[in-house]
């Protein structure tokens, strides 16, 4: 592949997962085929490699405002095989977004992955928004792998939310998120998940409620076409006083199969747990009533999912 | 504009719910389908509408014959239906439905004129999910706005009363009343509601699946509700079929 082609790839890449057209206004670090390709560090936002192992350290000062941060990875050809540790410390009051993401492209046989592991460790009353899209992309036959992990660590009175997206063109993906939750904190993940053909993906959320007044919310919303697998795994331990809700709510077409695995488990009283799941196709009464629009039964299917997905 | 020749719709095993049904609606007309429940009012409905296929007889659109004509082919030669009861998506906003009823791109000021209405304040529910947080009202009122938003030649409707308050329903009328003179079609409405039976032009009685009468208002509804006519009918009843 000559360099201007990568570089074509490596630019749509970055603008599928992460928006970014040109250089961002903020601090940010991109990642391509396991090494930087761009950084910068803001007043407010430090951002470091790491010394002993590949990655980088985010530090997001105490009273940060509003502030961004993006940290894209991006692998462009096939053959590359990424493992990087990304760890945020958000200082006390910090209100930060986070825009993380990552782009696999593979134009021959050999596959290629990235691995990211992101740890976050927020201070008392930070609030972090993290968004991650991922994306596989490309005309290879090597399977495209994105497996990443997420460890939060939350003290008193912080919230998190995780919005996490993976529309399509990743053919395997492992997905792990992990949270201790302190007094007064509210963590919420969202996951979107769509997979065709042979993909599978695997999700396994895992929370301890630790803290008095805690909460977490774990939602997945999913579309599983073709001969696509997918595993949805949620696990909360509810050990004070403490609020814990777990959804799952997946599309299945053509051969799609998805499994839900709840596990709540009260080891407080004043625990309240809840886990709802609903798997199953597309009603047909959906599909009916945007027909008598005047909609085709493919166009009817298309609005359906859109929706769902949005 | 509307033609019924010797439909029936029979489903294995089970009674006729329609039986060779003749039925001419003008251009225009303002049409209350009522009669008691399982008589068949909502299967005719579905039949007009494509959703249910009569096991006999033709049904004729505009002088063509859409007897073999789906849901969509009829939604796009201008026909309307409303649910009984509406369907609900998660992820679809009201804006949503609204502009994928109305064909095309609308913008948020006209979206939120068909929605007021039908009396919502639209700004409180424009961005809505048409999920189950909405309550049986709401939906049914979205429901109505959508056909609204279409403005088709044949609007349908079936039961609009069900699920909507008695309070809400005395601006319903008032709804069905200026839609009937804004789009300039013809609307059939299956209902149970006196209020209702008095604004059409025509009334038709469908019980166990036959037309027991077809007249102008003021020959039927009087009849109705001296209850001459031998069905087993309250207009007050307000159960579901």
């Amino acid at each position: 592949m000559d360099q201007q082609t990568q570089e074509q790839i490596a630019k749509t890449l970055l603008k599928d997962v992460s928006d970014i057209d040109g250089v961002p206004q903020a601090a940010y670090n991109i990642r391509e085929n396991s090494t930087c390709a761009g950084r910068m560090s803001t007043e407010t936002i430090k951002i470091e490699s790491k010394t002993d192992k590949s990655g980088i350290d985010i530090i997001v000062a105490p009273g940060t405002v509003q502030d961004k941060v993006y940290i894209p990875a991006l692998v462009t050809c096939s053959g590359v095989h990424d493992l990087v540790y990304n760890d945020f410390y958000i200082g006390e009051n910090a209100d930060v977004t986070i825009i993380a993401g990552c782009g696999v492209n593979t134009d021959g046989c050999d596959g290629s992955e990235h691995n990211g592991i992101h740890r976050f460790f927020l201070k008392p009353g930070a609030k972090v928004l993290y968004i991650e899209k991922h994306i596989g992309m490309g005309d290879g036959s090597g399977k495209r792998v994105i497996n990443p992990e997420t460890y939060v660590e939350m003290e008193e009175g912080s919230t998190m939310e995780m919005d996490t997206t993976q529309i399509k063109g990743v053919d395997s993906t492992k997905r792990t998120c992990t949270g201790i939750v302190g007094p007064d904190c509210t963590l919420i993940v969202k996951e979107k998940i769509m997979t065709h053909g042979q993909q599978s993906a695997e999700t396994s959320f895992k929370v301890d409620l630790n803290g008095e007044n805690s909460s977490c919310t774990l939602s997945s919303r999913s579309v599983a076409r073709g001969h696509s697998h997918q595993r949805f795994l949620s696990e909360i331990n509810g050990n004070a006083k403490c609020a814990g809700h777990s959804e799952c709510d997946a599309i299945i077409m053509d051969h799609g199969v998805v499994s839900a695995i709840p596990r709540i488990t009260a080891n407080h009283l004043d625990a309240a747990l809840i886990h709802e799941a609903a798997i199953g196709k597309i009603a047909g009464d959906q599909i009916i009533k945007l027909r008598t629009f005047g909609l085709t039964e493919k166009e009817a299917e298309s609005k359906i999912i859109d929706g769902f997905m949005r | 504009m509307l033609e019924l020749k010797n439909i029936s719709f029979e489903v294995e095993d089970e009674k006729e719910i329609l039986k060779n049904i003749n039925l001419k609606i003008d251009t225009g007309k303002f049409i209350v389908i009522t009669g008691p429940n399982g008589g068949g009012k909502s299967t005719l409905a579905r039949v007009i509408a494509g959703i249910q296929k009569p096991t006999e007889g033709q049904i004729f659109f505009e002088g063509q014959d859409i007897t073999h004509a789906d849901i969509t082919q009829r939604a796009q030669m201008g026909i309307s239906f409303a649910f009984q009861q509406p369907v609900r998506f998660k992820g679809l906003t009201v804006f949503d439905l609204i502009s994928t009823a109305a064909g095309r791109d609308l913008n948020q000021t006209e979206a939120c004129k068909y929605l007021s209405e039908v009396g919502l304040c639209a700004r409180d529910y424009i961005n809505r999910e048409l999920n189950a947080s909405l309550s049986g009202g709401e939906i049914k009122r979205i429901e109505i706005a959508s056909v609204l938003a279409r403005g088709t030649k044949l609007s349908i409707f079936d039961e609009p009363e069900a699920g909507i308050d008695l309070w809400s329903f005395k601006n319903l009328i008032d709804v069905f009343k200026k839609m009937y003179a804004a789009i300039n079609g013809t609307i059939i409405i299956i209902s149970h509601q006196e209020r209702i039976l008095k604004i059409a032009d025509e009334i038709i009685v469908l019980a166990d699946g036959n037309i027991i009468s077809h007249g102008c208002r003021d020959e039927i509804l009087p009849r109705l509700l001296s209850g001459t006519d031998k069905v087993d009918f309250c207009p007050y009843q307000k159960l579901e079929d």
